[in-house]
């Protein structure tokens, strides 16, 4: 039995005047312990995907299941057995940090000793204030308050909605290492993000743009299906080096990508072209490398042959 | 032509209670800039680039952006920068046009040059025919952009961007970039705010806070060097672990 299996989810919103598709046909499974990454933008559908899943939305049509329950007919017993960590911080703001904590495992009728050991590892961080509100706590704090209490019933599986939007790259990665933690302890993981870069930490992704899966794979795999062969230019003067190559007629995409500018060249055409025609430029300091693709770099390829 | 300083700090302070924000930071940022201010969340960022926009004085130390007094002068501060921020931008429920009069008309410009830069900037976007659609039914990414374009509507010789391009795709983020550029080929000075470490590569000069100071500054290339790093993600991770404090 698989984790989480979703067949044909289609969620639309009624608008005045057009109505919103935020799911379009989505089908994709996720195994038992997988730490499974749904990667896009904001307008991708990762919300209404989440709330679906977690049975707070009813889709239009298509059936989902979680360990095996249907989402809507056996939504309580999804209730039991997942962790909800929503987009939005939504605990008590005018509890402390424990009593939050109680209040989740009361509900579940269980105590914060009994799974302490589950939750040690993070809620220690925060537990030198566990008397302050949780409206006052800082980002960092209640980011993993949220997660102690999505923890605090031992589910078997955790929903995290962009746990990391508008965090810094450290405190990014260290939650990262939480949730390596966490599925070394069996739990399967279903987690967003807009960040590309947080892939490589996930057994497998979905990238998603705009109610639909653009692919579906494990990140080395998505990168070694990129069918171009990608080259990284740079030179000293990086905003000229990009208005230069966007007019060359040979460059078929060219945009920057970190300390380089990524470029895919038109079919048959020799680096040797675009390293002449640079120097033509004169740009000086050029460097012309190739380049391993990114996430990134996938991802807009894909986008690409979706609108198409 | 000679380099101008248009934003300086020297020993610039904000303590709240017994709590030092922003710890004697300074720094010069030069006309025609992109200037990337990092530091992990609670380094302090958001408070010095209020002090720098004029919306809160300072415990101590000076700091004169686009000419002006923080202390003294902090209303013609606002005049002559613009401001963007991912969580606050456009009125989703006027316009693309009306969302322009309203901060044309907030900033004193006459009917006329509302009138002319609308139109510029439109045609410079290709959003011609959604002119007078509402902003709420715009896609994100174009809202972005033209959030941008609004701050900069009043020609403003700074435009301070506070994590600009959080949750845009891949391909927006970086037709946003073009904007930036395009506005710092203008001699617009850009002073922003990121997440993404890549865009840090994309500065002219890169600031990185930890705990309230500032802890390293130069070129993205000069810092890779400095720290022996193949990115700034890496430079980043350096110095911001060095921290002591959580927001």
């Amino acid at each position: 039995m698989k984790a989480v299996s979703v067949e044909h989810i289609i969620k639309t919103y009624p608008d005045k005047k057009q109505t919103i598709t935020a799911l379009n046909d989505i089908s994709f499974e996720v195994s038992k312990g997988e730490l499974f990454g749904i990667i896009g933008p904001d307008g991708a559908g990762k919300t209404s995907l989440f709330r679906i899943l977690t049975t707070l939305l009813l889709p239009d049509s298509g059936k989902a299941t979680v360990e095996g329950f249907d989402t809507e007919k056996d939504y309580k017993a999804i209730r039991k057995i997942s962790g909800y960590m929503p987009g939005r911080f939504s605990l008590y703001q005018d509890l402390s940090v424990i009593e939050n904590l109680q209040f989740f495992a009361t509900i579940f009728n269980t105590s914060v000793e009994e799974n302490y050991d589950l939750i040690k590892d993070i809620y220690s961080q925060i537990e030198p204030f566990k008397h302050r509100r949780a409206g006052k706590l800082s980002g960092g704090m209640k980011q993993k308050l949220a997660l102690s209490c999505a923890l605090i019933h031992r589910p078997t599986i955790l929903f995290l909605d962009e746990p990391t939007t508008g965090v810094d790259a450290v405190s990014r990665k260290e939650f990262w290492e939480m949730l390596k933690r966490l599925k070394e302890q069996g739990i399967t993981i279903l987690v967003s993000t807009p960040y590309m870069d947080e892939a490589g930490m996930c057994d497998r992704v979905a990238l998603m743009q705009s109610g639909s899966i653009l692919t579906i794979d494990t990140p080395e795999k998505i990168v070694t299906s990129f069918k171009h062969t990608l080259w990284g230019v740079r030179a000293n003067q990086m905003y000229r080096l990009l208005n230069d190559l966007k007019a060359m007629p040979e460059v078929s995409h060219a945009y920057p990508s970190g300390i380089y500018h990524h470029v895919i060249l038109k079919n048959g055409t020799e680096k040797q072209l675009l390293q002449q025609y640079l120097e033509g430029k004169g740009h000086a300091e050029l460097e012309l490398i190739q380049s391993v693709p990114t996430i990134e770099d996938c991802f807009m390829n894909l986008m690409e042959h979706t609108d198409a | 032509m000679p380099e101008q300083v248009i934003i300086s700090a020297r020993n610039l302070t904000k303590r709240f209670g017994h709590f030092t924000a922003v710890d004697t930071i300074s720094f010069d940022v030069m006309r025609g800039e992109i200037f990337g201010f990092l530091g992990a969340n609670g380094a302090g960022k958001t408070t010095a680039m209020r002090m720098l926009c004029g919306l809160l004085i300072p415990t101590s130390g000076e700091a004169s952006v686009a000419g002006f007094d923080v202390y003294k002068h902090n209303e013609d501060i606002k005049k002559n920068i613009g401001y963007m921020s991912q969580k606050f931008s456009l009125y989703e429920d006027l316009t693309v046009k009306e969302n322009m009069e309203l901060y044309g008309g907030i900033y004193g410009k006459d009917k006329k040059y509302i009138k002319e830069k609308t139109a510029s900037i439109l045609k410079e976007l290709h959003l011609e025919q959604e002119g007078d659609k509402l902003v709420k039914s715009l896609p994100l990414g174009w809202k972005q952009k033209l959030a941008f374009s609004v701050a900069i509507f009043h020609e403003p010789e700074i435009v301070f961007l506070d994590e600009p391009t959080g949750g845009v795709d891949p391909v927006t983020r970086r037709e946003f970039w073009n904007l930036i550029y395009e506005a710092a080929d203008k001699g617009i000075t850009v002073f922003v705010t990121t997440h993404y470490m890549d865009e840090a590569e994309y500065c002219s000069r890169v600031s990185i806070m930890v705990d309230g100071k500032i802890e390293a500054m130069d070129t993205p290339a000069e810092l890779r060097k400095q720290y022996q790093s193949a990115s700034m993600d890496d430079v980043f991770l350096k110095l911001a672990r060095k921290a002591t404090r959580s927001e």
